[in-house]
């Protein structure tokens, strides 16, 4: 059973890349051009899912809406990684003051959700896919911290490193030889989970109007749009939940099937 | 000072020191960051002089620190700034709004229990049969639906095709008390749906250690059976993991209200808040989101307080 | 009637069928004290749990389990939960986390009684209170309005022991009771299951590796080893004239007064070398 969800989460994960991929040379139609005459036309021959409100064939929306999904998730969570990871192994390796303060710091940034945070760039900044991913990555920062902080800890604990440690290595010496490969696949998993997050993330924000700005296809935006067909087409608004559906599954199940994969070391990971 | 009074303070201070850092961070992104607020706030095409009344008004020419610290002492006295755009203060457009998202949260959450206890109790009883692995996997995709297409979806279904309930809109409860149901079920169902989904797996995990249990076992061996046994002995000791998850959750569930509110249309601070961004309306975002976070912050610290009624170890300072 | 018979009773565990018991028969009459001698891992618990209807999922049970002449093995869960803290209880090993750290002591007990027998006689305060002076607890009132951490180990054992015969049960069923308690709580705390379980005219199954402690209680006594009985009998004859060599083992380390001053301390492996696992 645990099997069968590692390899579903990857089945997910490697469609949607998959999708995205193709999209950068080909979609079945064009996704950004208007078509008046092609409006809101059901499932079927040409097109599979049949067009939305703009005559736009929906599975090459989608296609393409993949791909920026992709890229929020990458951005986000390397940002989020790049600077947590770090800062989490050197609160569990210095202790002291610094843990306290590194600790505190990220409790004061895990108080403002990710699309809050999103919400206040916005406002500052203007809306776009960037303030999104900054958004997003900046508040998933504690939660690597943590994950790596938690990691750091059970490593530094361990006979090995007190030999190296005793035997004069120096502390980065420590963290790149045997604190890192210890913590990457609890950071790994977080990675993963952290992505399905980002995307629901970024979805949410696109559906209210703070991401991606038209006429770039996301799924979230994609699905704002469906929301004035609710009475007239109700089935517009299947498609795009529904990958945002899969694509976040999929993720998840890879987070989960990797943190079953490596139990029982890992303990921490939220 | 006694056991209980000393982690008190320490509980108060660590949510002191939080909400100071956060009202920073706030500051600094809203006030701080993006340069000159005034052109931010009239845009591009303001003229000159519009500017600099605007600058003067807001105090904006006052060091940095002067005007965070102006910002904080305001709101210690209840004053969370002007809107821009309207005029009013930041808080009496505020008020009207508590109630809405106020009720959604509590429903929401209320129901996600509804939904996740007698489910994560199954998952638990069962968790080797497939009735368990059914739960989970429900659990899986209830957790990777977003909230706002759940919300969708059920206003197609139950709002357009079936009519049983509005699609949209609010009523008070002191207007209407019919009224104000028929218009939150779906919205708080929305959120208890997708809640419910990601609490069941703590719910589970929580309940299979009191399997674990002694007392537990207890339970078993005077003739309880086992799903009496775990509801009995179990809730209580698995309520002190659930209540801290609940917490943690807050701020997710908040989050999904103000989605939820744009979805349904509801007059909440949701809505108030994404008209305030459009416009521009920078203290009117300001002064809700820090609002927003002292809430989700406070109710965190209440929770930490709550372990103390739950746990009478707590109480005598007993470890665990 | 017997109260209790058990004919050919075989338990294995998992699909490996790892094998816990092995063609075990005893019978136990109204009012009798049967001890079971074994070390951990001779399937002297496992025994006690399938009575008890207490097995996990994965336990694979043959032979015959008969209470007062009806078949336990298959009965449906309703059933046995009717049985269970009600005509047969169980007191179990680890007194300090037996008892719910959330709920009153009082109320811990008063379950046991409500689940069965409801307030159609005596109240439920009443009949609390009552059992736990029966047990030895000074100051009941205190002990029931309070909660399990502020009682020690062997209070809280006592305190199960009341939950055990609140009910007056026919059978006892205790699962090394003293083991994980003081030596010199064990001797008080023994003393006092004897004289409530003559008080309530209740069977007892005693479960236990010491030889000693067995003695306090059982006059009749059966030896499990690897999940078999090897011997069977009363406790003075085992004392006496052991039969079978693992059984002369625990006699001799149970009578540590009989070792010369300056001998090196008997082991049972100087009686009976152990098969298979180290």
């Amino acid at each position: 059973m645990k099997r069968l969800q590692l390899w579903l989460g990857i089945a997910l994960v490697a469609g949607v890349v998959l999708t995205a991929a193709v999209s950068l040379v080909w979609t079945p139609f064009d996704p950004i051009r208007v078509v008046p005459g092609q409006r809101l036309l059901p499932p079927g021959w040409p097109h599979l899912l049949g067009t939305d409100g703009f005559g736009i064939d929906i599975v090459s929306r989608l296609m393409v809406g993949a791909r920026l999904c992709l890229l929020v998730g990458v951005i986000s969570v390397s940002l989020a990684a790049a600077v947590g990871v770090p800062l989490g192994i050197l609160a569990g390796q210095a202790g002291g003051w610094v843990d306290e303060v590194v600790m505190r710091l990220s409790d004061v940034v895990y108080a403002i959700p990710a699309v809050l945070l999103a919400i206040l760039l916005a406002a500052g900044f203007g809306a776009s896919t960037v303030t999104a991913m900054v958004a997003i990555g900046v508040a998933t920062i504690p939660a690597f911290a943590r994950v790596a902080r938690a990691g750091t800890l059970q490593v530094m604990a361990s006979d090995f490193v007190l030999a190296a440690r005793s035997s004069g290595t120096s502390p980065l010496a420590t963290a790149g030889r045997h604190v890192l490969p210890n913590v990457a696949p609890l950071v790994g998993v977080q990675a993963s989970v952290t992505f399905a997050l980002a995307i629901l993330a970024e979805a949410a924000l696109s559906y209210l109007g703070l991401g991606t700005p038209p006429p770039t296809p996301t799924w979230g935006t994609m699905l704002r749009d469906a929301q004035s067909y609710v009475y007239t087409d109700p089935l517009q608004a299947l498609w795009p939940g529904l990958a945002i559906a899969l694509a976040v599954l999929g993720f998840n199940l890879l987070g989960d099937g990797l943190r079953d994969h490596l139990d029982p070391r890992l303990r921490e990971v939220s | 000072m006694s056991v209980l009074a000393r982690q008190v303070a320490r509980r108060l201070g660590i949510f002191a020191v939080t909400l100071l850092g956060a009202s920073v961070l706030i500051f600094a992104i809203t006030s701080a960051l993006p340069g000159d607020l005034a052109q931010v706030m009239l845009g591009l095409d303001a003229s000159p002089e519009a500017l600099a009344a605007l600058r003067a008004e807001l105090g904006l020419d006052r060091p940095l620190p002067l005007r965070y610290l102006a910002w904080v002492g305001g709101m210690l006295g209840g004053d969370f700034g002007i809107s821009r755009l309207s005029g009013y203060p930041v808080l009496q457009l505020m008020a009207p709004r508590f109630a809405v998202t106020g009720w959604l949260v509590l429903f929401g959450m209320i129901g996600a229990l509804l939904i996740a206890v007698p489910a994560g109790m199954v998952a638990a009883l069962k968790r080797r049969h497939w009735q368990g692995f059914a739960v989970n996997a429900l659990a899986q995709v209830g957790m990777a639906i977003p909230v706002f297409w759940g919300g969708i979806l059920l206003v197609s279904l139950v709002a357009v095709r079936l009519r049983w309930l509005p699609a949209n809109g609010y009523v008070p409860l002191s207007q209407d008390p019919a009224g104000w149901a028929s218009h939150l079920v779906l919205p708080a169902l929305t959120l208890s749906l997708v809640q419910g989904a990601v609490l069941i797996r703590y719910v589970r995990s929580a309940f299979v250690e009191v399997l674990d249990e002694d007392y537990y076992r207890t339970a078993r061996a005077i003739g309880w059976r086992p799903a009496p046994a775990l509801l009995r002995h179990g809730l209580r000791n698995a309520a002190m993991s659930l209540v801290t998850v609940l917490g943690l959750q807050l701020s997710a569930v908040l989050v999904g209200a103000i989605v939820v509110e744009q979805v349904f249309a509801l007059p909440g601070l949701g809505t108030l808040l994404l008209t305030a961004v459009q416009q521009r309306d920078l203290l009117l975002v300001q002064g809700t989101v820090m609002f927003l976070v002292l809430a989700v912050l406070a109710v965190n610290a209440l929770v930490d307080f709550s372990y103390l009624a739950i746990d009478p170890r707590q109480r005598t300072g007993e470890s665990r | 009637m017997t109260l209790l018979e058990i004919d050919g009773l075989d338990i294995d565990f998992g699909r490996r069928r790892v094998p816990a018991v092995r063609d075990l028969s005893l019978r136990l009459e109204a009012g009798g004290r049967l001890g079971i001698i074994g070390e951990s891992g001779s399937g002297k618990t496992v025994t006690a749990l399938a009575v008890m209807g207490l097995l996990p999922e994965n336990a694979h049970v043959r032979g015959s389990i008969r209470w007062q002449g009806t078949e336990l093995l298959g009965l449906p869960e309703r059933d046995l939960a009717a049985l269970r803290g009600n005509a047969m209880s169980m007191v179990f090993q680890e007194p300090m986390t037996a008892l719910d750290p959330t709920m009153r002591v009082g109320r811990q007990v008063a379950e046991a009684y409500l689940l069965h027998r409801g307030e159609a006689t005596t109240p439920a305060r009443e009949r609390v209170l009552a059992m736990l002076a029966e047990v030895g607890l000074d100051d009941p009132e205190r002990v029931a309005d309070g909660y399990p951490h502020q009682l020690s180990g062997g209070q809280r054992q006592r305190v199960v022991m009341a939950m055990a015969l609140v009910n007056s049960p026919d059978l006892v069923i205790c699962d090394e009771p003293t083991t994980a308690l003081d030596v010199t709580v064990q001797a008080r705390v023994l003393a006092t299951l004897d004289r409530v379980l003559d008080a309530e005219r209740a069977a007892c199954l005693f479960i236990s590796h010491d030889l000693a402690v067995v003695s306090q209680v059982c006059e009749q006594v059966v030896v499990m080893l690897e999940g078999r009985i090897v011997e069977a009998g009363p406790v003075s004859e085992l004392f006496g004239d052991p039969r079978h060599p693992y059984t002369a083992g625990l006699v001799a380390t149970a009578r540590l007064d009989l070792v010369e001053p300056g001998s090196r301390l008997p082991t049972v492996e100087d009686f009976y070398a152990e098969r298979g696992t180290p």
